[in-house]
């Protein structure tokens, strides 16, 4: 078991403040998804948990041991473009353990071990029929299910995902939604999961947190009791409950409103 | 389009080309010392190549293209690689690579002369002047262009910086670094020519400074040709090579 602990976090660009006092703690088996309004500083949050972007102030723990740097036991899955295409699918996986990092105290039943995990990593994932093509002939959904895959071959104690699916389609993301779920099942690591889909959120997430912007903090945190997930669920009084009442939360907080008023008084003027 | 189309279309340029200078001299109203016929040009390319030792020149020119360019690459390749990787790094040498960039290569040919003497060495310098500075800021923006992602990704997996440099930041790059080697390559052929100009005697580039001599004006235009097919020759042979080795970075 292993505890991810952000606590009094700011982060300040030039005169940009991007986060201000965030506390948030993750611990390992959980899933909690950080959602809201574009600019309330999520994906800096997340990019700050990994390691490559510094924090202004605040303590960032794991297991009481401070982080700086990017680190084995938090590796990301981003958008897309993160795959290596001179590599083929089986190689991406593996390329975690041609790091130095990984080759320390190296014996034959640790490769052995580790080329199990790949194997099973890729079954996991359905790449079997893909692992000797190269990334650029995967669609958009199978990239993605290689960066997954590739990320927990290095057993990370937390997996960071960067709006993953966001760049899918509709169809896809509910295939890789119950994926990911399973993954979470399987591999016992915390998963950080960035989106601005609430939808997406409620559905995965044992927690939402959600982020308000100007500056970013954390406006409300929403625990989720459902039943097990499928997609029937998303129909359901209780879900959509969740779903609607986190939407309003990032409506209030988004500043959009403001907006809507100041246009209606420019076109009645 | 297809590939054979594509061809036929290439060819048809050339034998426009052809044409259109066949035409020309072929009505008599040039004088042929300001553009001789193709035939005349054909035929002193022939006496060249069998009496005048064409061949040799044609030799002695593409070691010397060659040796100043890769001196050029060997160079530029790391620097250019290291430059795009860190930042320090590019703010020593970014600025100092674009003034010297600037610097008119041609201007440095008495420098050169009096620094390496009027041998090889004085050729491979010039070629090295010409086409070094323009090559390591074309290899540092190909290394910049490499996704954030696939860096970040490498990171988070626990690479140190000079795994991410040697196991994605060259790798991903090396099409780029490829293409850019490509276009050097031109420019260093130009250099050579300004090279044997001025102080050879041997070469492609010091026999059309005697054909001017002698007012050979097919000569020139042979010695031209030759430097036409080489240039063409390399570039397509060095587009098939990336093909086959980088089959994944396809356009």
């Amino acid at each position: 078991m292993s505890n991810l602990a952000v606590s009094q976090l700011s982060k300040r660009f030039d005169h940009f403040e991007a986060l201000s006092e965030v506390n948030l703690s993750l611990e390992s088996g959980e899933f909690v998804a950080l959602v809201g309004a574009s600019g309330c500083g999520k994906s800096t949050l997340l990019r700050i948990i990994g390691g490559l972007e510094t924090k202004t102030t605040g303590t960032l723990c794991i297991d009481g041991r401070a982080i700086t740097a990017p680190g084995r036991d938090r590796a990301m899955v981003f958008q897309d473009y993160s795959l290596y295409p001179w590599l083929s699918v089986r190689e991406n996986v593996l390329f975690c353990r041609g790091l130095k990092a990984y080759s320390k105290g190296q014996t034959e039943a640790t490769i052995g071990d580790a080329m199990r995990r790949s194997n099973l990593l890729i079954e996991l994932m359905g790449l079997a029929r893909v692992r000797d093509a190269s990334p650029a002939a995967l669609s958009g959904g199978m990239r993605q299910r290689v960066a997954i895959a590739r990320a927990l071959m290095a057993q990370p104690d937390f997996l960071l995902m960067d709006e993953p699916f966001g760049a899918l389609d509709t169809q896809t993301r509910e295939v890789m939604h119950d994926l990911i779920l399973h993954v979470k099942e399987t591999e016992r690591c915390g998963i950080l999961f960035v989106t601005h889909d609430v939808e997406e959120a409620v559905y995965l997430a044992d927690r939402v947190v959600v982020l308000a912007p100007n500056p970013g903090h954390v406006d409300s945190v929403w625990d989720i009791s459902l039943p097990p997930r499928n997609q029937e669920l998303k129909l359901t009084p209780a879900f959509l409950h969740y779903k609607r009442e986190i939407t309003q939360r990032i409506r209030a907080t988004s500043g959009m409103v403001s907006d809507l008023s100041a246009l209606q008084a420019l076109t009645t003027a | 389009m297809s590939k054979t189309s594509y061809r036929l279309v290439a060819l048809a340029s050339f034998l426009l080309l052809l044409g259109v200078w066949f035409g020309l001299t072929a009505t008599g109203l040039i004088d042929p010392m300001f553009l001789p016929s193709p035939i005349d040009v054909a035929e002193q390319a022939w006496s060249w190549a069998t009496t005048d030792n064409l061949l040799g020149n044609t030799g002695i020119s593409i070691y010397r293209v060659m040796t100043g360019f890769a001196l050029s690459a060997a160079m530029a390749v790391p620097l250019g690689l290291y430059i795009g990787a860190f930042m320090p790094v590019r703010a020593f040498f970014e600025p100092l690579m674009e003034f010297s960039r600037y610097l008119p290569a041609v201007a440095f040919v008495p420098l050169v002369l009096l620094w390496a003497g009027i041998g090889e060495a004085s050729k491979i310098a010039l070629i090295w002047l010409g086409t070094f500075f323009q090559m390591v800021l074309m290899v540092s923006d190909d290394v910049s262009r490499v996704p954030m992602s696939q860096i970040e990704a490498a990171r988070t997996l626990g690479a140190t910086n000079a795994e991410v440099v040697h196991k994605v930041l060259l790798r991903s790059a090396l099409p780029g670094i490829f293409d850019t080697l490509r276009l050097t390559l031109g420019f260093a052929w130009t250099y050579l020519v300004v090279a044997e100009l001025v102080a050879a005697n041997s070469g492609v580039g010091y026999a059309i400074m005697q054909a001017q001599r002698f007012l050979q004006t097919d000569r020139i235009f042979v010695g031209i040709i030759v430097i036409g097919i080489i240039g063409l020759i390399t570039d397509q042979s060095l587009r098939f090579v990336h093909r086959k080795l980088f089959p994944w970075a396809r356009k």
